[in-house]
């Protein structure tokens, strides 16, 4: 069996294998790998003994489960209320514009991903872009080409 | 940590704690919450803790890294104990003249004080507005624990209301304790707490479950966050006592993944409740047995609705049932659910340890105690507050939150979240509770409070929402499904003037339907955001409408980017940053835009220093000032 | 079981305490519309057309009939002005995903197409039917639902499909029975999956095990 496999099997083990822990093993699971492979939500659904549409409901009901790959970089916009009064949207049209990405997409040498998100709590920042968990106030256009440069 | 077997025990280890604290010892609380985590306070307490052991101050100077202080404005926070001197904006090379000056002779570092608006230096956190004007019963207590060492919460009095409440108390007594104090609940309606547990106590069927909603989605709302950072224990113990009183002995708490600061504290917290028999079976000797399990959401706002919050914890699908009959007689697994939100059960142990009198002493007729709201938006003090119910919408605006950025004229607060609505600026007086914020077509929600100015357009508040609303449906219903679709297709269409009259009908009519009709909450009070702007705000609609005007220069499709050429002084600032070289002119000589290449990404307005202006976004049929 | 009491639209019926306010009315020969409800299943609240107004005076509300069990004295009113105006607003909001919806049901409500609104023609309006039938009777699980909110959408897992659409009842597939809006076609009558042929599928897009997911959820509104 493969590595990944055994992770996977590992993951489903710690929580004996139950059914309602699916949501708890799938988290688990993408956070080691960063996303949801048809391989691993297969072999979820084998060992848990659930059919592939309850696992493919489940996975793209929840906003979390991400079924392609990440890029290496995870760049996210707030969209949050209070980042949306203090212009969230024109920010994000700068990074979208920068990273060449739409909100969702992972660019095509996964070196970036670019998600919004619904408030940080760092209210006090907005408009906040997040790059690998650092966080940018409202950067300019400029700025934000000086991250894309900088990023391997 | 040994077990601690019976209540005596317990009061024996808090005597313990205590008499170990030397009361002369200053202790420099550092907030490590979220927000100043951004602020890079990490750099701040680790400079902080390696000068003290340096300068040999670690017998007189102790190092508490907190959970949210709440005034995240000017993070990162520190307070020194006991004068409670309060320093903000702190960088990592301010930590040695604090060392020197303030932790070594007592003197202040006057740059790191706060200055209130009439100019005056305020050294004291009491003595700030921000703090002074709050009433800190659920949130104060951040400031002294760590929430990593239950001890800390321990020596404040922690898990005494248990105590008193296993020990002395009957669940019964403990029931009608909390419907005597009127707790209603913090995450949204507010229903009475005690008549939810009393209804899962009395529903038939010996397994009853309480649950913590700790799934906090409305954007713009961190205080639950916030306590469960900061104070874990204090929401376990409100559960605890809650359990105890309905008769249940398994609990959950759901908590969104995207927090794992607090998922990370709480996990700690319960161990630590494990380890000290505070968990388990017959806890500190009374024979009541109760066990917690953590669940973490995988991002769905619509989770928070408790049916579906329930299905969650289930494993399935987060996707609400029909509630006609409710979850606290059939919930988790069929079985009597009582669920509660954070702030709902952080509140628990205050009434039993300060008294059902003193709890309901604060707050208005029908709302008692105080409320978290977290002050957001375009207000000059960002940050989370507590005030007791009835302050109005002014004081906690204007003397907490410090009036309007920039000098900007107020124009609507939206409070409720998504399901809430916004607020003009003649109902300003209005005392904040439970009754009064639906009697005006908006709600308390969890307690978001987003504070907008003459700078925010209210059809696109609206469409915000209702594009919030769209992602998080879970799509089951009709209404909510394609009621919030073709609404948002009109908003979308009005924001880019391409509106029609009968437009603000039709949406008034959909909004009305998709209120009664939809299956669960938040498709009821989808309609919200649309129907309260509508009512405050029409004349901004209209002008969408019939002028495609913008009046607050939000719209991209509606406004156009120009320069003044009678301000222009060709600096060339906006020329280096525009990103498609939309702007040409010479140096010193007034800089003009070429519209066709502008994406309106509001770089040169960002960048034209302020004592220009010259950049200037019209709309409609405005045009540029004669020269 | 014990009978009560109740009131639809001024008439006095008895009916069997547990029934819910749809299955009271039905049996008293009165009509409520639904997309969604099917007595084989259970009921699910989605199309919200059979919504009936209860109580009287202030405490009137507006509940969906066929989740709502009726009790002793309850006052129903199946037909009020406001009830008719949502339904032609639910009808008019389901003529944008399935324009075929009967005749007889829009001319009651007066519905029509609302030139504000944009369409979405699906032909599917997310009752469920086929996909509670197929994993709630049958265990089947072919079917299923992927996406939430305004992209949810039916969809079809070819593996389950070859393997259990064949031993489903021989002479038709019975999914497409319950569909109310025929978008299950039925010109796989005898080319069934056993045959290697194509597969029934749920409009507009059916998943294909090699495809990955998130691709056919861009492609929803494209097709």
């Amino acid at each position: 069996m493969s590595y990944l496999l055994a992770k996977v099997d590992q993951i489903i083990d710690g929580y004996g294998a139950e059914k309602e822990a699916l949501v708890q093993i799938l988290l688990d699971i993408q956070h080691e790998f960063r996303w949801l492979s048809r391989e691993t939500l297969l072999h979820t659904a084998a060992r848990l003994g659930l059919p592939m549409n309850h696992l493919y409901n489940v996975t793209t009901f929840y906003k979390h489960f991400s079924l392609v790959p990440q890029g290496r970089h995870a760049v996210s916009v707030c969209v949050g209320t209070a980042c949306h009064v203090r212009g969230a949207m024109r920010l994000l049209d700068r990074v979208s514009q920068g990273l060449r990405l739409s909100p969702d997409e992972t660019s095509a040498d996964e070196k970036f991903s670019l998600k919004t998100v619904s408030c940080l709590g760092c209210c006090a920042l907005g408009p906040v872009m997040v790059v690998d968990g650092k966080y940018m106030s409202n950067p300019t256009s400029n700025e934000i080409a000086v991250i894309v440069e900088e990023c391997e | 940590m040994t077990r601690l077997t019976s209540i005596s025990a317990l009061e024996a280890l808090r005597k313990e704690i205590i008499s170990r604290r030397d009361p002369a010892r200053l202790k420099v609380s550092v907030c490590s919450g979220t927000g100043c985590r951004a602020y890079d306070c990490d750099k701040v307490i680790d400079r902080l803790k390696s000068g003290i052991s340096h300068h040999g101050l670690s017998e007189k100077v102790e190092v508490v890294t907190t959970g949210c202080h709440g005034f995240c404005e000017l993070g990162p926070v520190m307070a020194i104990y006991p004068e409670g001197t309060s320093y903000f904006k702190i960088k990592p090379e301010d930590v040695e003249d604090i060392i020197n000056d303030t932790l070594s002779q007592g003197k202040l570092v006057e740059r790191l004080l706060y200055v209130d608006p009439e100019g005056q230096v305020q050294a004291k956190e009491r003595d700030i507005p921000f703090y002074k004007y709050q009433n800190r019963v659920v949130f104060g207590n951040n400031h002294y624990i760590d929430p990593e060492h239950i001890e800390d919460y321990l020596a404040l009095d922690g898990y005494c209301a248990l105590a008193a409440c296993l020990g002395g108390m009957t669940p019964e007594e403990v029931l009608e304790t909390v419907k005597k104090a009127n707790l209603r609940g913090r995450g949204g309606g507010g229903f009475p707490a005690g008549r939810k547990w009393e209804t899962t106590r009395n529903a038939p069927g010996d397994v009853k479950y309480v649950i913590v909603n700790a799934d906090e989605g409305d954007p713009g709302a961190y205080m639950d966050r916030s306590i469960l950072e900061g104070n874990p224990h204090s929401v376990l113990e409100g559960m605890l006592i809650g359990a105890y009183a309905i008769g249940a002995h398994k609990g959950f708490i759901y908590i969104r993944q995207e927090y794992p600061l607090a998922v990370e504290n709480l996990n700690r917290a319960i161990g630590q409740m494990r380890a000290l028999g505070l968990l388990g079976e017959n806890i500190l000797g009374s024979g009541f047995d109760f066990e917690i399990a953590v669940h973490r959401g995988a991002g769905a706002f619509v989770s928070g609705e408790s049916s579906a919050l329930m299905s969650s914890i289930e494993g399935k699908v987060g996707e609400p049932r029909p509630k006609y009959i409710r979850t606290s007689i059939s919930g988790v697994h069929g079985c009597p659910s009582d669920l509660n939100n954070v702030e709902t059960w952080a509140n628990v142990p205050i009434i039993f340890n300060k008294g059902v009198d003193w709890f309901t002493s604060i707050g208005t007729e029908g709302s008692k105690g105080t409320k978290i709201f977290s002050l957001v938006g375009k207000v000059n003090n960002t940050g989370l507050v507590e005030v007791p119910m009835g302050m109005t919408l002014h004081d906690i605006i204007f003397k907490i939150g410090g009036g309007i950025r920039d000098g900007k004229k107020f124009k609507a607060v939206q409070t409720g979240g998504p399901s809430g609505g916004v607020i003009p600026e003649d109902m300003l007086d209005l005392p904040v509770d439970f009754d009064a914020l639906t009697l005006v077509g908006s709600m308390m929600g969890s307690g978001g409070m987003i504070v907008m100015d003459e700078d925010t357009c209210m059809v696109d508040v609206a469409r915000y929402f209702l594009e919030f609303l769209a992602d998080e449906s879970c799509g089951k219903c009709v209404p909510c499904r394609e009621g919030i679709t073709q609404m948002l297709h009109i908003l979308k269409m009005l924001c880019a003037g391409k509106g029609k009259p009968e437009d603000i009908d039709v949406l008034q009519e959909v909004a009305a339907m998709v209120k009664e009709c939809s299956l669960c909450a938040l498709g009821q009070s989808a309609p919200n955001p649309v129907l309260s702007s509508l009512k405050y705000f029409r004349a901004e609609y209209e002008a969408h409408v019939n002028d495609k005007c913008c009046p607050a220069h939000v719209c991209k499709e509606l406004i156009s980017y120009h320069i003044d050429p009678a301000k222009c002084k060709g600096c060339g600032k906006c020329l280096r940053n525009c990103p498609v070289n939309a702007i040409s002119g010479s140096k010193k000589e007034p800089h003009v835009i070429d519209l066709d290449k502008c994406t309106k990404c509001d770089t040169c307005f960002m960048v034209c220093p302020p004592k220009f202006s010259a950049v200037t976004k019209l709309s409609g049929s405005e045009t540029l000032p004669a020269v | 079981m014990s009978q009560v009491n109740v009131t639809i639209n001024g008439e006095h019926i008895k009916a069997v305490e547990g029934m819910t306010i749809l299955e009271a009315a039905r049996e008293a020969g009165i009509f409520i519309p639904t997309l969604c409800h099917h007595g084989h299943l259970d009921a699910y609240g989605s199309c919200r057309l059979c919504v009936v107004e209860i109580g009287e005076g202030e405490r009137k509300r507006v509940v969906a009939s066929c989740l709502y069990h009726i009790s002793e004295g309850l006052v129903v009113e199946t037909e009020t002005d406001k009830i008719n105006n949502y339904r032609r607003i639910i009808l008019n909001l389901l003529m944008h995903r399935w324009d075929n919806i009967p005749v007889i049901l829009l001319e009651k409500y007066g519905a029509k197409n609302h030139s504000r609104f944009v369409d979405n023609m699906t032909y599917c309006i997310l009752c469920g039917l086929c996909v509670r039938y197929c994993r709630d009777v049958k265990g089947a699980n072919v079917l299923g639902f992927v996406g939430r909110g305004t992209i949810r959408q039916v969809v079809i897992f070819p593996n389950q499909a070859a393997k259990y659409c064949p031993t489903c009842c021989p002479k038709e597939m019975e999914c497409l029975h319950y569909c109310p809006t025929g978008v299950i076609s039925s010109q796989y009558y005898g080319s069934r999956p056993a045959d290697g042929q194509k597969l029934p599928h749920a409009h507009p897009v059916c998943i294909n095990d090699d495809v990955n997911i998130l691709e056919i959820l861009e492609r929803v509104g494209h097709v």
